[in-house]
């Protein structure tokens, strides 16, 4: 059944290995686990570093593999390197932090049933002498103009991360095109980048997780602070989890992946998610319960039904 | 199977080896984490270095007693792909077993069978050409003799790989040693996935040096670098006994 659903896709898309795929039938049917029950079964889950270095998902996945029986494969990756993994539908759910990139993935119906699931916020960390003189700034467009303007080294991450959206997102609100030698792309993930802005006395843009789970080990401080420390409303870091289209990809294991964010969305997971502590901080703050209504999280922001119909 | 053995005898290691820094590495790595990835590495590259092996030792003979027109073209293409870079051959093994891809319907993405994969590809060239190097050099008159006394093409080539087994058993180290220190491939296809209580699935010792990396915890990752380093000393110590006793005599 799902071999002739992907042929299906596979078809429409009018690609030529339709032979290809009919041949792999066999072996697929072979593979695909077809009980009566979701034991057994795995989901697929692809997410940020930022989630999964903090140790989160291995905290709280064991309660939801135990209610249902299953596995949880949780692929750490950036937001960008998630997100297309799950567009090729090779995963069953994404939780990730970029919501513009989120939004383009539900437009381009890769993406349904999204939910808002947590928040924690982005800081401006930087060398304790601060050349730049930025400590305590109340907007982070101005700290990020500022240390432009002194061309002070400021590390980027490079990755197309959540992160690195996040501060190109900031350079357009500054009005400021980065570039030259004091601003650096390193490529690498949150926990290498403060390591080289450590090595380098530069600055960078850190999501507090990371930078709390790290602090003890490097010399950077905080200069300007997120929404949790009373900074800035830019500085936001919301996360969002969202199940694959099973209209576009047949294969995504959309009934398990419902039941995880149901689950992940649930007020006794998301009382764990807010106890969840590394050196004694509380690292996320959930978002998803909530008496009012917040019909904003489950369409791209700004989407109304009028907009459709025009 | 040394392999067996080896995972328990890591974390012994670890707590030998480690000195001062065990007490922090002891918060750091949960029950069974660092022998579940030790097993993967090996069961994944020992997995794809044996179908390699079955594979390039054949053909290096084939093409080591024949001549046919191209066989130096064949020969610096095979040189050739002991360069590939391992992330391309990881992204290939990719698009291959991706949903999208010709082999996407199998569902090997993120398994440890589409990591044997992408490590079969990046194996092979190294021990077919070293192999092959191994099976030129045997003398002719080795060659000759066996046909003399009528040995069949099989047993000529049979004398051929027992003359150049100290040559092959130093392509199936080069193979082994590019499977298990390659980081690339295997975390494009394998994805680094542990379950939530810290086993492995498809990590080995190069992602997870590479997820300590990522988060600056270089200590363990050098602690992780340690334990690989003596794994692939284990394994090329068994291969060299083995290679000794075994084909001898």
């Amino acid at each position: 059944m799902a071999a002739l659903g992907a042929g299906t896709i596979v078809g429409t898309a009018g690609c030529s290995s339709t032979g290809g795929s009919d041949g792999g039938g066999s072996g697929g049917n072979g593979t695909a686990d077809e009980m009566p029950s979701v034991a057994g079964e795995t989901l697929t889950l692809t997410t940020t570093t930022s989630t999964y270095d903090t140790g989160l998902l291995d905290e709280i996945h064991t309660d939801f593999e135990e209610m249902y029986g299953v596995t949880v494969d949780a692929v750490a990756q950036g937001t960008g390197a998630a997100l297309e993994t799950a567009r090729n539908g090779d995963s069953d759910i994404v939780m990730v932090h970029a919501r513009g990139l989120e939004d383009e993935f539900m437009r381009n119906g890769y993406g349904v049933n999204r939910r808002d699931l947590m928040f924690n916020d982005f800081v401006i960390v930087g060398p304790a002498d601060d050349p730049a003189g930025i400590e305590g700034m109340g907007s982070a467009t101005e700290a990020l103009t500022t240390i432009a303007e002194a061309q002070a080294p400021f590390v980027s991450r490079g990755d197309n991360s959540g992160t690195h959206t996040k501060e190109l997102n900031l350079w357009d609100a500054a009005g400021t095109d980065p570039g030259g030698d004091w601003y650096q792309e390193t490529g690498t993930g949150m926990g290498e980048a403060l390591n080289v802005a450590n090595q380098q006395g530069a600055y960078t843009l850190s999501d507090r997780g990371t930078f709390i789970s790290q602090r003890s080990e490097i010399d950077l401080t905080i200069l300007v602070q997120g929404p949790i420390e009373g900074g800035p409303e830019i500085l936001a870091n919301p996360y969002g989890v969202m199940a694959v289209n099973p209209g576009v990809h047949e294969n995504a294991n959309y009934d398990l992946a419902m039941a995880y964010i149901g689950w992940i969305t649930s007020p006794g997971v998301q009382n764990a998610i807010s106890d969840y502590q590394v050196n004694g901080e509380q690292l996320f703050f959930p978002e998803a319960v909530s008496e009012d209504p917040d019909f904003q999280q489950y369409v791209p922001e700004g989407w109304s039904s009028d907009d459709a119909d025009a | 199977m040394p392999l067996e053995p080896v995972a328990q005898l890591a974390p012994a290691l670890l707590d030998a080896g480690a000195g001062p820094a065990t007490s922090l590495l002891g918060a750091s790595f949960r029950e069974g984490y660092v022998g579940s990835i030790v097993a993967v590495s090996l069961y994944v590259s020992l997995t794809a270095v044996a179908l390699s092996t079955l594979v390039s030792v054949p053909a290096a003979v084939a093409i080591g007693l024949t001549d046919f027109p191209g066989k130096g073209f064949v020969k610096s293409v095979v040189n050739t792909g002991m360069g590939f870079p391992s992330v391309v051959v990881g992204l290939v093994v990719l698009f291959a077993v991706s949903n999208q891809g010709p082999l996407g319907s199998l569902e090997l993405i993120f398994t440890r069978e589409a990591m044997i994969m992408s490590q079969f590809v990046l194996a092979t060239p190294p021990i077919t050409a070293i192999s092959l190097a191994a099976v030129s050099g045997v003398d002719d008159g080795v060659r000759d003799a066996a046909r003399v006394l009528g040995g069949t093409r099989v047993d000529v080539a049979l004398v051929v790989i027992k003359e150049a087994r100290y040559g092959i058993a130093t392509a199936v180290l080069a193979g082994f040693g590019r499977a298990i220190s390659e980081v690339g491939s295997v975390l494009i296809v394998g994805g680094n996935i542990t379950s939530a209580d810290g086993i492995s699935k498809t990590r080995t010792l190069t992602t997870a040096i590479q997820l300590e990396a990522r988060q600056g915890r270089y200590e363990t990752a050098m602690v992780l670098g340690a334990v690989l380093v003596a794994l692939v000393l284990t394994v090329n110590a068994v291969v060299v006994r083995f290679g000794d006793r075994g084909v001898t005599g």
